[in-house]
C-alpha cells in the first residue's frame, strides 16, 4: 500500500543513466553496536552501499514484564518493574501505570500531587530528550554536545535525588500519590535550574542544531510521510515530526496539563522534506523549551497538601473490569491495558510501549538510503531497548 | 461518536457481526465481534467517513481461562478524536483470527507478539514469527496453564 520510492545514489548510476546493481549482501548490525543504543540487531540487506531492506530482530532484553505482573502480590508491586521498562524516563512510566490503576479503581488524587507529578514528568522529559539529542549527535559524529547535555542532565538527576533518593529508577509516583513530599528547598532549586538551563538550549542550537554538517547528515534523510506514520501507529516526536499536530497531553487530557499555557511542537520541514530526521530532532529540542514553560508555571502555582492522603491500603478492582490508559511519554504514546479478576494482583497487564511501535516503521524509512544513514535514522527514532523488549 | 452509535453502524453494515455491545458498568465500553468478521469490520471502521479509525493504539492478547483466548483492539481516530474498544474471542483449541495487518501496519508487530506470548495465530499475516522470545522457544508463556520448562536446548534452566 505504501510504496517508498527508492532513492538512487548518484554513484550507482552510469553516465548513460543506467543503474549498476551489485550482488545483494546481508550485513548484521548489532546486537553489539554503539549506534543501536542497546542490544538491537538490524539485519541489513545491502546492494553495494545502498540498503534495500532492514529486518529488526528484538527481544535480547526481554524480561517477561507482563508475566511478572501477573505473579505480583498486589498492584503496587508492579511499579518498580515499570521503572525498568524505559529506564531513562522512569517518572513518565510510573505515572502511566499509576494513572491506569487509579482510573481502574476510581481513585482521585489531590491538587498538590497533580502538580508534583507534572513537574517531575516534565523534568524527566527534558532529561530524556537530553540523552536522545546528545547520543544522536554522537551517532552522526558530534562529540561535544553529548558532554554538555549530560552535564545539564546531572542537575535534573540531582533534583530527583533530593526528592526521592534515587537518580535513575525512582519508584516515586505511587498509586494515589507520591512516595515523598517535595523537600523544602526543591522549588527554589528547580527555579534555579530553569534559569540556568534556558540559555543552554541556545548553546545546543548553535553547536548542533544549525551546524552545517549535522544538517547535511539529517535533513532529507529517513523521510516518514504523515499517512505512513499514522498507519504504523507512530507517536510522540516521530508523529509530530511528520507534521501531525497530536499530543496526548492536550488531545486526551490527563493530570492538569490543561491548566498551563504551552504549545504542541510540530515539524515543518525547515531544512528539507517534512518528516525527515532533522524534523524529529528539532521537535525534541523545542519540546524541552515547552516543558520548561510548564515547569515554571507549575512551580509558581503549586498548592499545599498531603501527598499521601489518597494512597489506598488495598487495591481490589471489580472482577472483569479492564481499561486502556494512554499517556504521553517522551517517546510517544505509552499505553497500559489492565484487566482485573477481582483479586489483589492484576490478571493481565499489557504495556503498549511507544518505542516498540516506533521501531516497527524502521524498515519503511530506511530503504534506499546508505548504510551510514541507517545509523542516523535509528538514532532519530530514539529507542530505548528496555522498553522495546520489556 | 459514542460507542452505541458505532455499534449500530457496524450492525447496519454487517448484521451478524456484533455479538455484544457492553456499555453499562464498564470503564471502557466495548463491542464484541464475531471472529470471522473482524477484518471486514476493521476495514469498515477505518474507511467509513464519519468513523475514520485511522490509528490502532494497542492490540493485546488475553487468556481468559476456561479454554478461551481473546484479542482486544484499542482503536482511535486522530481526525475525529474518538476511540473505541473491539474484542474478539476464540477457543484455545483453534486460536485463529484474521490478521488486520493490511489495515493498520501497527498490528504487524503486535500480532507477532500476541502469537509469541499467547499462541494466537493470525491468518493472512505476512511474517508470523516469534518476536520477543528466541525463535526455538517452546510453549506460550502468557497462557494461564503455562509451565516453565526445565530445559532449553538441552541446558538446564536453574530458576
Amino acid at each position: 500500500m505504501f510504496e517508498t520510492t527508492s532513492l538512487i545514489s548518484p554513484t550507482a548510476i552510469t553516465s548513460s543513466g543506467k543503474r549498476i546493481r551489485s550482488e545483494e549482501m546481508i550485513l548484521n548490525m548489532g546486537p553489539q553496536h554503539p549506534s543501536t543504543h542497546g542490544v538491537l540487531r538490524l539485519e541489513l540487506v545491502v546492494d553495494g552501499e545502498i540498503v534495500t531492506d532492514v529486518i529488526p530482530h528484538i527481544g535480547y532484553l526481554h524480561r517477561c514484564f507482563e508475566k511478572h505482573c501477573e505473579k505480583m502480590a498486589n498492584y503496587q508491586q508492579v511499579i518498580p518493574y515499570v521503572d525498568r521498562m524505559d529506564y531513562i524516563a522512569s517518572m513518565n512510566m510510573d505515572w502511566g501505570y499509576a494513572l491506569a490503576v487509579e482510573r481502574l479503581c476510581g481513585i482521585k488524587v489531590n491538587e498538590r500531587v497533580e502538580y508534583i507529578r507534572v513537574i517531575m514528568a516534565e523534568l524527566q522529559r527534558i532529561a530524556s530528550h537530553l540523552i536522545a539529542l546528545g547520543t544522536y549527535g554522537l551517532d552522526v559524529g558530534a562529540f561535544t554536545p553529548f558532554l554538555l547535555m549530560f552535564r545539564d542532565r546531572e542537575y535534573i538527576l540531582d533534583l530527583f535525588e533530593m526528592t526521592c533518593g534515587a537518580r535513575l529508577l525512582y519508584n516515586y509516583i505511587w498509586v494515589g500519590g507520591v512516595s515523598h513530599d517535595l523537600p523544602q528547598n526543591f522549588i527554589q532549586k528547580a527555579k534555579e535550574f530553569c534559569k540556568y538551563f534556558k540559555p543552554n538550549i541556545t548553546e545546543c542550537n548553535n553547536l548542533l542544531t544549525f551546524n552545517e554538517i549535522f544538517i547535511k547528515r539529517t535533513a532529507n534523510v529517513g523521510i516518514l510521510p504523515a499517512d505512513v506514520a499514522i498507519n504504523y501507529g507512530c507517536s510522540g516526536p516521530m508523529l509530530r515530526g511528520s507534521g501531525i499536530n497530536w499530543d496526548l497531553r492536550r488531545d486526551d487530557p490527563y493530570g492538569i496539563y490543561n491548566k498551563f499555557d504551552w504549545e504542541v511542537i510540530v515539524g515543518k520541514g525547515e531544512m528539507g522534506t517534512l518528516g525527515d530526521c532533522w524534523d524529529r530532532y528539532i521537535c525534541r529540542v523545542r519540546e524541552m523549551e515547552q516543558s520548561l514553560r510548564i515547569i515554571e508555571q507549575a512551580l509558581e502555582q503549586i498548592p499545599e497538601g498531603n501527598v499521601q492522603e489518597a494512597i489506598p491500603k488495598r487495591i481490589r478492582p471489580n472482577p472483569g473490569t479492564d481499561i486502556y490508559v494512554r499517556t504521553e511519554s517522551p517517546r510517544g504514546e505509552l499505553g497500559f491495558y489492565l484487566m482485573s479478576d477481582g483479586t489483589n494482583s492484576p490478571y493481565r497487564v499489557k504495556a503498549r510501549s511507544p518505542a516498540f511501535v516506533n521501531l516497527s516503521v524502521l524498515p519503511e524509512i530506511c530503504r534506499g538510503y546508505m548504510i551510514a544513514d541507517v545509523v542516523a535514522i535509528t538514532g532519530s527514532v530514539d529507542i530505548v531497548l528496555g522498553e522495546v523488549d520489556r | 461518536m459514542i460507542l452505541q452509535e458505532i455499534s449500530d453502524k457496524i450492525r447496519q453494515q454487517f448484521p451478524e457481526a456484533v455479538l455484544e455491545t457492553k456499555i453499562e458498568g464498564q470503564i471502557d465500553p466495548f463491542i464484541k465481534i464475531s471472529p470471522p468478521y473482524i477484518k471486514d469490520v476493521c476495514h469498515f471502521l477505518r474507511n467509513e467517513n464519519d468513523l475514520q479509525f485511522d490509528f490502532l493504539n494497542c492490540l493485546s492478547g488475553v487468556d481468559y481461562g476456561k479454554g478461551i483466548l481473546g484479542v482486544v483492539y484499542n482503536i482511535s481516530s486522530l481526525a475525529l478524536k474518538h476511540k473505541a474498544t473491539i474484542k474478539v474471542e476464540v477457543p484455545v483449541a483453534e486460536p485463529k483470527i484474521h490478521s488486520v495487518e493490511s489495515i493498520w501496519k501497527t498490528a504487524n508487530w503486535h500480532e507477532r507478539e500476541a502469537y509469541d506470548l499467547l499462541g494466537i495465530q493470525f491468518t493472512g499475516h505476512p511474517d508470523m514469527r516469534r518476536i520477543l522470545l528466541p525463535y526455538d522457544w517452546e510453549g506460550f508463556p502468557l497462557r494461564k496453564d503455562y509451565k516453565v520448562p526445565e530445559f532449553y536446548n538441552g541446558m538446564k534452566i536453574p530458576y
